[in-house]
C-alpha cells in the first residue's frame, strides 16, 4: 500500500492540476474541434459531419478575387495589427530589459524596476483601456496639446476610437509580455562573455547583435509567441478601443456566439489557431535563418 | 538615454491610469476629458448610488467571491503539481505543454470550448431527464453554466499555467540538501514538508496568491462568454464603457485599481517580510 502511494505519489499529486486542465481546456479545445463540423438552426446545435461552416466562411473568396471577401480582408486587417503590435512590442520591450539587465547596477534597484514595470499587469485590462480617453478624446490632452503648439489647426479626430489607438492600446498592455522573457534570457548571459568582446575591442553595437541579441533568441521567440497570439485572438482591445467598428478574427467569433451560431464560430476558431500555429511556425523559421546566416 | 527611454515608458505604463485617478476627483460639472472642473467626491457618490440598470456592487462580490476561490484552487494545485513535476510521471511532458498551450491559445476559443462543453452537458441533462421523466430536471433545471462552474474552469485555464511556471523556477533554485536533512533527523515525508520544504517555498506561494487573485479578479476574456447569466466586475466594465459617458466609470476605475493595488502591496509586502525571514533563519 505505502510503496503503491510512493510509486504513484508524483502523479497523484499532479491529478487536481491535469484534471483541471483536461476538464476546461484539452476537452474543450476538442469540443470547438468536432463542433464545427456540427450543423445547427437558430435555437439549437445538432451533431453532424458537415464542411458548411467552412464553406460559409469562405464563401466567394476565390471566385471574387482580387476583390478581398470577408474572411480574407478580417485575417489580413487582424495580422496587419499582430504585425505593427509585434515590432513595437519587440523594440520596446528588448530596450527595457536591456536597460534593466545591463544599465542598472544594483540588484535592489533592478528588481524594484523591474516590478514597477509588472505592477500594472495585475491592475484591469479595461480600465487601462479607457485611461486613454482622457488622453486620446477630441478635447484629449494630446489634441489640447497639438492645437496649442500649432502643429494642427483642429482637433485630430483618428487618436481614439481608431486603428492607431487599438495599436497604442496593445503596446501599452502588451509590452510586459516582450520585456519579462527577454529581460530573463539577459539575466542568464554570463557577464565575461561582455567582457571578452569588450576587450577584444567590439563596439556597443557589435556586442549587441552579435552577443546580447542571439543569446536573448529564446526570450524574444517566447515574448513573440505570447504577443502575436493575443493580438491575433483579440476582440475587446479592438472591440473598445476601436470604438466597436473595426472587424477582427476574435470579434467575429464573439458576436457569432451572441447569436448562439456555435458550430459557425468553432469553424472560424479552428482557422485562426491553424493561422496562429502558422505565423508562429513562420516566425521561428526567419528567427532561425538569420542564425544560419 | 537609457534612463531617459525607461522614465518614458513608465510615463506611459502609469500615465493614463494616473489621468483617470485625478479626473475621477471631479466638481459635479466635470466631463470625460482635462481641464479638471472643481474638486468634489460626486460621481464616487453616484457610483454607491447605482450605475443605471447595472447592479456594480453585486459584480464586486462575485468577482471578488470568485477571485479568492481561483487564487486557493490555484495555490493549492500548482504547489502539488510543482512538487510532482520534480520527478517525472506518467503524462508529465505532455501535461506541461498542455499548459504552456493554455497560456498562449487564444483566449476567445477558450471561452468558446468551455461555453460549448457546458451547452453540451445542459443538453445531455435535459434529454436524459425527458427520457426518463425525472422531476426536477423537467421542473427546475436550466443550465451548469455559472460562476463556479464555467468561469470558474475557464480562469483556471489562465491562472494555473502561470502558478506552475512560479513553481518551476522556485523548484529550480531549490536546494534539495534542506529536505535531505529533515529526512535524515528522522522526519517523515509529511513532516519533511511542512517543516523543511514549505517554509523554505512560503514566500514564492505568495507570488502564486497574488497571481491566481488579481488574474482572476481583471479577467474577462476567457470567462466572457462561459460565466452564465450573472457578470463578474470587468465584464460590467466592458458594458460601461459603450454606455455611461459621465466620470462615474473614472471613479469605478479608481476604485477597483485601488482594490488591485492594495492587494499587490499587500502580497508584496508580505513576499519581502516572508523572504527576509527566511534568509535570517539561514544564516
Amino acid at each position: 500500500m505505502l510503496k503503491q502511494i510512493e510509486k504513484y505519489g508524483a502523479s497523484l499529486l499532479a491529478l487536481p492540476f491535469m484534471v483541471t486542465i483536461g476538464l476546461f481546456f484539452i476537452l474543450p479545445l476538442l469540443l470547438v474541434v468536432v463542433v464545427s463540423f456540427w450543423d445547427y438552426t437558430s435555437y439549437s446545435i445538432v451533431p453532424d459531419f458537415i464542411f458548411t461552416n467552412y464553406e460559409d466562411i469562405f464563401y466567394g473568396c476565390i471566385d471574387n478575387l482580387p476583390e478581398l471577401c470577408t474572411a480574407f480582408s478580417t485575417y489580413l486587417s487582424t495580422i496587419k495589427f499582430v504585425i505593427i503590435t509585434w515590432l513595437i512590442t519587440l523594440i520596446v520591450g528588448f530596450l527595457i530589459a536591456l536597460f534593466l539587465a545591463f544599465c542598472v547596477q544594483s540588484i535592489a534597484l533592478q528588481i524594484a524596476l523591474f516590478l514597477l514595470c509588472t505592477i500594472p499587469f495585475w491592475t484591469s485590462n479595461v480600465i487601462r483601456m479607457i485611461s486613454w480617453i482622457p488622453l486620446l478624446g477630441r478635447n484629449g490632452l494630446v489634441n489640447d496639446g497639438l492645437v496649442k503648439v500649432g502643429v494642427v489647426e483642429a482637433p485630430i479626430e483618428w487618436l481614439l476610437y481608431s486603428e492607431f489607438a487599438v495599436v497604442v492600446a496593445f503596446v501599452h498592455l502588451y509590452t510586459l509580455f516582450m520585456v519579462v522573457p527577454i529581460f530573463n534570457s539577459m539575466l542568464r548571459i554570463d557577464k565575461s562573455l561582455l567582457e571578452a568582446a569588450y576587450d577584444t575591442g567590439a563596439s556597443t553595437w557589435q556586442m549587441l547583435t552579435n552577443v546580447i541579441i542571439p543569446l536573448c533568441r529564446p526570450g524574444i521567440i517566447i515574448g513573440s509567441i505570447f504577443v502575436v497570439t493575443i493580438v491575433m485572438g483579440d476582440f475587446l482591445t479592438i472591440g473598445v478601443m476601436g470604438g466597436q467598428q473595426i472587424a477582427s478574427v476574435g470579434k467575429i467569433i464573439n458576436v457569432e456566439m451572441q447569436y448562439l451560431q456555435f458550430p459557425a464560430a468553432a469553424a472560424n476558431a479552428v482557422i485562426l489557431i491553424f493561422t496562429t500555429l502558422m505565423i508562429i511556425f513562420g516566425m521561428t523559421r526567419i528567427i532561425d535563418v538569420r542564425k544560419e546566416l | 538615454m537609457m534612463v531617459s527611454f525607461f522614465c518614458l515608458f513608465i510615463v506611459f505604463l502609469y500615465g493614463p491610469m494616473f489621468c483617470i485617478l485625478v479626473l475621477s476627483f471631479q466638481g459635479p460639472e466635470g466631463g470625460l476629458t482635462f481641464p479638471m472642473r472643481g474638486l468634489s467626491l460626486f460621481w464616487f457618490e453616484s457610483l454607491f448610488d447605482g450605475v443605471g440598470v447595472i447592479d456594480i456592487w453585486s459584480a464586486f462580490g462575485r468577482s471578488l467571491r470568485l477571485g479568492l476561490v481561483v487564487m486557493v484552487l490555484t495555490v493549492i494545485f500548482s504547489l502539488m503539481a510543482g512538487l510532482a513535476f520534480r520527478k517525472k510521471f506518467a503524462l508529465s511532458s505532455a501535461l506541461f505543454y498542455a499548459t504552456v498551450s493554455s497560456l498562449i491559445v487564444p483566449s476567445i476559443v477558450i471561452s468558446l470550448g468551455v461555453a460549448l462543453e457546458f451547452r453540451i452537458l445542459d443538453d445531455t441533462i435535459k434529454t436524459l431527464g425527458e427520457k426518463h421523466q425525472i422531476t426536477w430536471i423537467l421542473e427546475d433545471f436550466r443550465t451548469t453554466m455559472g460562476l463556479f462552474s464555467s468561469g470558474l474552469g475557464a480562469q483556471l485555464t489562465w491562472t494555473l499555467p502561470f502558478g506552475l511556471l512560479i513553481m518551476f523556477a522556485v523548484f529550480n533554485r531549490f536546494d534539495p540538501s534542506y529536505e535531505e536533512a529533515a529526512r535524515d533527523l528522522g522526519a517523515g515525508p509529511w513532516k519533511t514538508f511542512t517543516e523543511a520544504v514549505l517554509p523554505i517555498i512560503a514566500p514564492s506561494l505568495i507570488g502564486v496568491a497574488l497571481f491566481g487573485f488579481t488574474l482572476s479578479y481583471d479577467e474577462l476574456a476567457r470567462s466572457s462568454q462561459a460565466i452564465g447569466g450573472l457578470n463578474t466586475l470587468p465584464l460590467e466594465l466592458r458594458g460601461l464603457t459603450t454606455t455611461v459617458t459621465d466620470p462615474t466609470i473614472y471613479a469605478l476605475g479608481t476604485l477597483t485599481t485601488g482594490i488591485s493595488f492594495t492587494v499587490i502591496g499587500l502580497a508584496l509586502a508580505f513576499y519581502f517580510t516572508m523572504r527576509r525571514r527566511a534568509s535570517g533563519k539561514k544564516i
